[in-house]
This record gives C-alpha cells, sequence and structure tokens, in this order.
C-alpha cells in the first residue's frame, strides 16, 4: 500500500501555490484569446512556392493596413496561419487580400480555410463559453450534493476548481490559443475530474459504512489505495487515445488534445490530493455517511 | 448479475447486429431506405462555408415609423385633432397636441380595438407605447411590437436569401433562422463563397426615378453616386417603379452593340406605371438606382407600353447574371451584414478526416494493445466490446443522420480511451473480491455488483458535462458533445450487456479453474 496520506499536506501547499500562481498569470497576464472570442480573421494559407515564407507574408500583410497581423508557420512547412484584427469589420477584405497576393505571388497559393468573427459574435461567444463552463461547475456540484454528502460536494468541486484553473495557468503561461474547441476540452476535463473524484469517493463512503474504528485520514488512503489500479489504467487509456489526437489529429485538434491532456494529468492528481484532503480537513467519519442514510 | 436467459442474448445480438449493419451503411450502398442512410460530414470535414447574417432592423424601424407619423397625421385629422410638430428621433415620435385633446389621443392609442394600434391579445400587448412626457407626446414600438416587426422581417429575409442562394445552385444548402434578427447559411462544399456572399451582402432595392434640375420638387430630391463613383446627379424621390415590380430578369446580350445587359418584364401595374412615366417624360432622363447608386440614366426616346425594358450599365456577364439573380428574387427587407464566416477549403477537409481517421486507429490499437498486455482474455472481452461499441455509436450517428465533425471524431477517440473505464472497475472489483472469496461466480457476481454505483455516478457525470456542451456550444463543438454524450450510453449498453454476456459464458464454464483474473 502506499502512503499517499502521507503527502496530503505537501501536496496541499503545492496545489494551493498551484492556484495562486495561475489565478496571478490569468489576472496579469490574461489569456491569449483567438479570433473565436477576440474577433478578427484567420487565414490559412498554403503555398507551393518557396518564395512564400513568413517574413515575406508578413511584409505583403503589413502594407495592407489591417492592424496587429500575426503570421506563423502552421504545422508543415508550405502552411501558414495569418491572423489580423480586421478592426473596422471590412466586408470584402478576404477579396482585397487575396487580390494584392496575387499581385506578388500569382496563383502559387490557396487559401485552405478562412474564419471571420464579428466584435458581436465574438463577445457572444465568449460569454456563453463562461456561462458553459460556470453551469457545468454549478451542476456538478449539485450532482455531487444530491448524491453524497456536502463535504464531499466541496472536495470535489474544489478538485474540479483546480484542475480548470490550473490547465488556464499553463495557457496563460505559454500563451497558447484559447479558442472555441478548448472551451470544449475544459467541459470534458470538468467531466473527466469528477468521473475521477466520484470513483475515490464511492469507495471512500462504502469504507465508511464498513469499518466504524478507521480515522478517515487512513481511510481516505485505503481507498485511493484499493482504486489506484483503476485510476492508473483509465488515465492510461485516456491518454493514449488524446496523445493520438495530438500527434496525429492534425494542426486543427492540437490545441483541444493538449488541453485535454493536462486536464486528465490534473484531474487525476486533484482527485488524490485535493478531493480527499478536503474529506480529511472536514473531519468526515462513519457518522457523516450514516446521517445520510438515515435521511434517506 | 451473471444469469441471461436465452430470450436475452438473442436480444443483444440482433441488436449488435442491426447497428453494425446500419453503420456499415455508411461504406456499402444499401437498397432498403432504412439501412441507405449515412453519417453527414460537418462543414469543417467536407469544405464549406458557414455564414452568419444578421438582419439590420433599423432601416425598417425608421421607415415604418416614417409611415406611422403620415398615419397619425391623416387619422387624426379626421377626428379634428390638430397633430403639431411631429418628428422621428432615436426611433421615437414625438408630436404635440392641444392639452383637452391630449388624454383622448392616449385612450385612443391604449383601447384595446384601436384602430391606429393594434393589440396582440396572446401577449396583452399593443404593437405601440404612448407615453406623456410633459413636453409632448412619445410614441415608439413595444417590446412585443419590436418581436414581431424583426420576426417578419426575419420571415422575408430568409425566403429572399433562400431564392439567392437556390439560385447559384449549390448543393443542399442549409439556411435556418437564429434568434429573430439572425440568418444561418450553411453552404457544403462551396470552395469559394464570395459570390454568395457578394449576392447576400446586396439589399436589392431596385428604383426607376427621374433625374431632376427643378431642386424643390414637390416630392423632395436627393443627390446619388453613380455605381462607378465618378458622377453624381439629383433624382426626384418620387418612384416610378420599384422592384417589387418586376417579373422576370434575365441576362442578354445586345447585339446592335455587343453589350451584355439586363432585361426585364414588369407586372401589369408596373408596365402601366412605365407607359405613363415614358410618354410623358421623353427627353428627360431616367435614373435606375440600386441600393442608392444609380447603375444608369438613359434618355428617355419614346413611350415604353409593353412592360419590357432593359438597363445597360457596363455590366459582364457574369454581373449582369448576378443583377438579374437578385432583380429575381427580390429585395431584402432590410440589409444584412455576415457577422460570422467560416470557410473551410475540401482538400483541408480531405486532410481533417484522414487525420482523425488516423488518429482514431492509432488511439484505438494503442488502448486494445494496452488492455490486452493488461488483462489478457479479459481484455480481449474489453477489446471484441470496444469494437462493438464503436459500431454501434457510428450506427447510431448514422440512423439519426448526425453531423459529424472534427471535434466530433475526437469525441470518439476520447470515447474509446474512457469506454473501457466501466470495464476496468468491474475487473479490479472482481480482483478485490476474488482475494477472499474461492467460488468464481460470486465473486465475479459481487465485482458486478459493487462496482454498479461508481459506473453509474461517474458515466453522468461526464454525460451532464456533454449536454451542456451540447447546449451552449456552437458548430464543430457540437459535434464533439453528440459524439461524448452518445458514446457513454453506447458504452453503457455495450458493458453491460455484451462484455457482460461475454464474462458469464466464459465463468459459466471455467468456474472451477481457479482464478480467472
Amino acid at each position: 500500500m502506499i502512503a499517499f496520506n502521507k503527502y496530503y499536506n505537501h501536496f496541499n501547499i503545492l496545489s494551493s501555490a498551484l492556484i495562486i500562481i495561475s489565478l496571478l498569470l490569468l489576472i496579469f497576464k490574461g489569456l491569449n484569446f483567438g479570433i473565436d472570442f477576440k474577433g478578427g480573421t484567420l487565414i490559412e494559407l498554403r503555398s507551393n512556392d518557396t518564395k512564400i515564407n513568413v517574413s515575406s507574408l508578413r511584409d505583403k500583410f503589413s502594407q495592407m493596413n489591417l492592424g496587429d497581423v500575426s503570421v506563423k508557420k502552421f504545422g508543415s512547412d508550405n502552411d501558414f496561419l495569418i491572423k489580423f484584427e480586421n478592426k473596422d469589420n471590412k466586408k470584402n477584405i478576404i477579396e482585397e487580400i487575396k487580390v494584392n497576393l496575387d499581385k506578388s505571388f500569382g496563383n502559387s497559393y490557396d487559401f485552405r480555410r478562412v474564419e471571420n468573427v464579428g466584435p458581436k459574435v465574438s463577445a457572444e461567444l465568449l460569454k456563453s463559453g463562461v456561462i458553459a463552463i460556470s453551469l457545468s461547475l454549478a451542476i456538478m456540484l449539485i450532482y455531487i450534493w444530491v448524491r453524497f454528502e456536502w463535504q464531499f460536494s466541496l472536495g470535489a468541486i474544489l478538485a474540479l476548481f483546480h484542475d480548470v484553473i490550473v490547465t488556464l495557468g499553463v495557457f496563460s503561461l505559454f500563451s497558447l490559443e484559447i479558442n472555441l474547441s478548448i472551451i470544449a476540452a475544459v467541459l470534458t476535463i470538468v467531466g473527466y475530474s469528477m468521473n475521477d473524484t466520484v470513483v475515490i469517493f464511492d469507495r471512500v463512503r462504502e469504507n465508511l459504512r464498513k469499518y466504524s474504528d478507521i480515522k478517515i485520514f487512513e481511510l481516505t488512503n485505503i481507498s485511493i489505495n484499493e482504486t489506484l489500479s483503476r485510476t492508473i489504467i483509465t488515465s492510461a487509456t485516456t491518454l493514449l487515445a488524446l496523445l493520438a489526437i495530438y500527434f496525429f489529429g492534425g494542426e486543427i485538434l492540437k490545441g483541444f488534445s493538449l488541453a485535454m491532456i493536462l486536464g486528465v494529468v490534473f484531474g487525476t492528481y486533484s482527485s488524490i490530493y485535493i478531493a480527499n484532503t478536503v474529506l480529511v480537513r472536514l473531519r468526515v467519519s462513519q457518522k457523516t455517511v450514516l446521517r445520510e442514510d438515515d435521511s434517506k | 448479475m451473471l444469469y441471461f436467459s436465452k430470450l436475452r442474448i438473442v436480444f443483444i445480438t440482433i441488436f449488435s447486429l442491426l447497428f453494425v449493419l446500419i453503420a456499415s451503411s455508411n461504406l456499402f450502398k444499401f437498397d432498403d431506405s432504412f439501412f441507405d442512410k449515412k453519417i453527414n460530414l460537418g462543414l469543417d470535414l467536407q469544405g464549406g462555408s458557414y455564414l452568419l447574417l444578421e438582419i439590420d432592423n433599423d432601416p425598417v424601424i425608421e421607415q415604418k415609423l416614417q409611415n406611422l407619423t403620415t398615419t397619425i397625421r391623416n387619422f387624426f385629422k379626421e377626428k379634428d385633432i390638430r397633430i403639431n410638430n411631429i418628428k422621428i428621433d432615436n426611433q421615437n415620435i414625438f408630436f404635440n397636441v392641444s392639452d383637452e385633446n391630449k388624454q383622448q389621443v392616449i385612450e385612443i392609442f391604449e383601447e384595446e380595438n384601436s384602430e391606429i394600434n393594434p393589440y396582440y391579445p396572446r401577449f396583452k400587448s399593443h404593437q405601440l407605447e404612448i407615453e406623456d412626457t410633459g413636453l409632448n407626446l412619445k410614441i415608439n414600438f413595444s417590446r412585443q411590437g419590436l418581436i414581431n416587426l424583426k420576426t417578419s422581417s426575419q420571415d422575408q429575409a430568409i425566403e429572399i436569401v433562400r431564392r439567392r442562394v437556390d439560385e447559384v445552385g449549390t448543393n443542399e444548402p442549409n439556411i435556418l433562422k437564429r434568434g429573430n434578427n439572425r440568418i444561418l447559411v450553411e453552404l457544403p462544399g462551396l470552395d469559394d463563397p464570395m459570390r454568395v456572399k457578394s449576392l447576400l451582402g446586396k439589399t436589392a432595392n431596385l428604383t426607376f426615378r427621374f433625374v431632376t434640375q427643378n431642386e424643390d420638387e414637390r416630392f423632395g430630391v436627393e443627390k446619388l453616386e453613380f455605381e462607378d463613383g465618378t458622377q453624381e446627379a439629383v433624382v426626384s424621390k418620387r418612384i416610378i417603379i420599384s422592384g417589387e415590380n418586376l417579373l422576370d430578369a434575365q441576362p442578354k446580350m445586345d447585339t446592335q452593340n455587343n453589350q451584355t445587359i439586363v432585361s426585364f418584364t414588369l407586372d401589369r401595374v408596373g408596365a402601366k406605371r412605365f407607359g405613363k412615366a415614358t410618354s410623358t417624360g421623353i427627353g428627360k432622363k431616367l435614373a435606375i438606382i440600386l441600393d442608392g447608386k444609380i447603375i444608369s440614366a438613359p434618355v428617355v426616346r419614346d413611350t415604353i407600353a409593353s412592360g419590357a425594358g432593359q438597363i445597360s450599365g457596363g455590366f459582364t456577364f457574369q454581373s449582369a447574371t448576378d443583377l438579374a439573380l437578385l432583380l429575381r428574387s427580390g429585395a431584402l427587407p432590410a440589409p444584412l451584414e455576415i457577422i460570422e464566416e467560416r470557410t473551410v477549403g475540401p482538400d483541408l477537409g480531405q486532410d481533417s478526416i484522414n487525420a482523425g481517421m488516423i488518429a482514431l486507429s492509432i488511439g484505438f490499437l494503442l488502448v486494445i494493445i494496452f488492455m490486452f498486455v493488461k488483462y489478457r482474455f479479459f481484455g480481449l472481452i474489453t477489446n471484441v466490446t470496444l469494437i462493438i461499441n464503436l459500431f454501434i455509436l457510428l450506427g447510431i450517428l448514422t440512423l439519426f443522420e448526425a453531423t459529424l465533425t472534427l471535434p466530433g471524431i475526437a469525441g470518439i477517440i476520447l470515447t474509446v480511451g474512457m469506454a473501457v473505464d466501466a470495464n476496468v472497475l468491474i475487473f479490479e472489483r472482481i480482483k478485490e473480491e476474488l482475494k477472499d472469496e474461492t467460488n468464481n461466480i460470486l465473486a465475479f457476481d459481487g465485482g458486478y455488483t459493487k462496482s454498479r454505483t461508481a459506473i453509474i455516478d461517474a458515466n453522468i457525470t461526464t454525460l451532464l458535462a456533454a449536454v451542456i456542451l451540447f447546449f451552449m456550444g456552437s458548430g464543430p463543438v457540437k459535434g464533439f458533445a453528440v459524439t461524448l454524450g452518445v458514446g457513454i450510453f453506447t458504452t453503457l449498453f455495450s458493458v453491460y450487456f455484451i462484455a457482460r454476456l461475454f464474462t458469464s459464458l466464459y465463468v459459466a464454464k471455467n468456474k472451477n479453474n481457479g482464478k480467472l483474473i
């Protein structure tokens, strides 16, 4: 049996530090919002001419008065991602750009993807993203409250907060782009992390009923160990699937799968070291679950 | 938990085979229409354009209020009530009446069967609200009045949008209402949406009005630019004919001077008006105006009584075709703005499909190998179940002709990764039971029973996340929510029926062979 409970305090300090650092990053550095949430235009361009590269594209685009233009390689050497604000929300901007590029590059390039999100839509998308994440946290809280005692609910929700905030913190630290699919990833993380926590909690509750003489400090450790091989196997298979998406699923899914990978790692960690320590700190005992059984 | 009746086994087999069959209809062609269903590919996979249009209702409101000022003036004139200082400001109408008439005017607006202010009994609301500001009376659209106005302009606009998109002839466009002032247009397989965008961006308000020198004409005048921006002309505000009078419009080649023109035919009312105007206006210039810009202003040489005419204006064949199309489909009630556009080229779509399929195969393979190494025979059971699970998932998506997007494929891969969770929970539990239970059947039974609450709870949390995502997400992300959510049901089915069936058959045969797992 591994003595997870020996490190409860250490890891609680680590988790608190991670959350505080992430919050500071989110407040002072902020998130790198993509056009979904900031508005603007995105062009994925594929060239079949070595004349076209990041600097020549940057040159051409900066001559077009589009405001702040970002040009980056996208996956392979001849794919580029161009983003700009399109502040005035000009109508025929894509056509104008095509005409301009044709002059210098002829038809040795091709727009593979064009996205244009107006300011109104991006504000709405951001709002609905925030609502979706808050709503999912609230619903999880209520669900666990219904299924378990409030101490469990608090533990689960703290673990969820940790996972969401630290994942976003990593995105902030490395200036990774936040777009619609990242919101989907965060919601899935919420579901996954909850899933993981619930399995351990279910065992904690069962053991609480079984043993009256074991303190919660020991009991959580027993429960973690009993469910450990399941925790490892499920995290492993989920990570295998996610790694397959990350490495082979194409550029578009990279951010999404990265967020999920982070979320699965943090989610597994938090189920053990946050959710359970809350139970310990709240001195959950056999009485807690027996009272619940009586009231049902 | 381990007992299966014969009937149940038959049912499970038939059910599984059915979905395998439905799923395979994506690959083969079936004559039977029930099986001949396919998963729709989202725009991000098959390529195409997603356009979100917003109707700018302000001009409609302005126009309605403008008309209303005339109506109010005439209506109260008949009742011998003088309306003074009537003006429109910021979507409100303001006017003055004498103090003794004030109450009467307000009552006329607020009575239930008001002749001037329609009442919607369903919503217990009038179209217009009236308020005494002290200085004057203020009229504006009520909340319900505005909603009605927006809905009706949305209804008209969606009809026009549909006609225009149909005329361009893309395959299976999807045109839907969003809220009460937006229209969603999905154009699958369209490589270059520019033509559609430029067609949808035009209101196509066509009027024929005389060019005038007389600055103070009775109807008022306005200065308008020519379309090429080179000249200006002063035109009367009196409309001779408008787009509504058009029966048909076609691009044609004028054989005399080799010019592309748009020829049109007018309805009876239009033909009559056009005939009269051309007979009295010989020698004058008749401006043909589209969306506030003059296309051309030819001099009237003859009376045109046939109700047929032509517009020339230095068109290319393409621009003449587009103008004719716009005129045939009619004018939009209000200008449309494209507030969101997402276009994916077909080759990127194909690349995404390939990448998604490779990722799915590799992810699937990794999980299968992992499970086999870890659990041997029971890993094999899990893997067979996983394959059937995948078929059932694809089968359900096919049956409902759901739309598969790139995030949707990610959802399937994730389902593969997470689907083994339930089986792992069960197998681990059985292992624990076997520590102090020698009877295999009891241990397996206990393992299934005791792991059930954890499995159900764990899956419900993921399902809740998927449901929220489905309702809050848009486009491709919705596809992810669908596969993730459906995947949970198929996983539970395959774990509790298929994997359990295999397990129970195996355990029944080998119950006396020591610890089985």
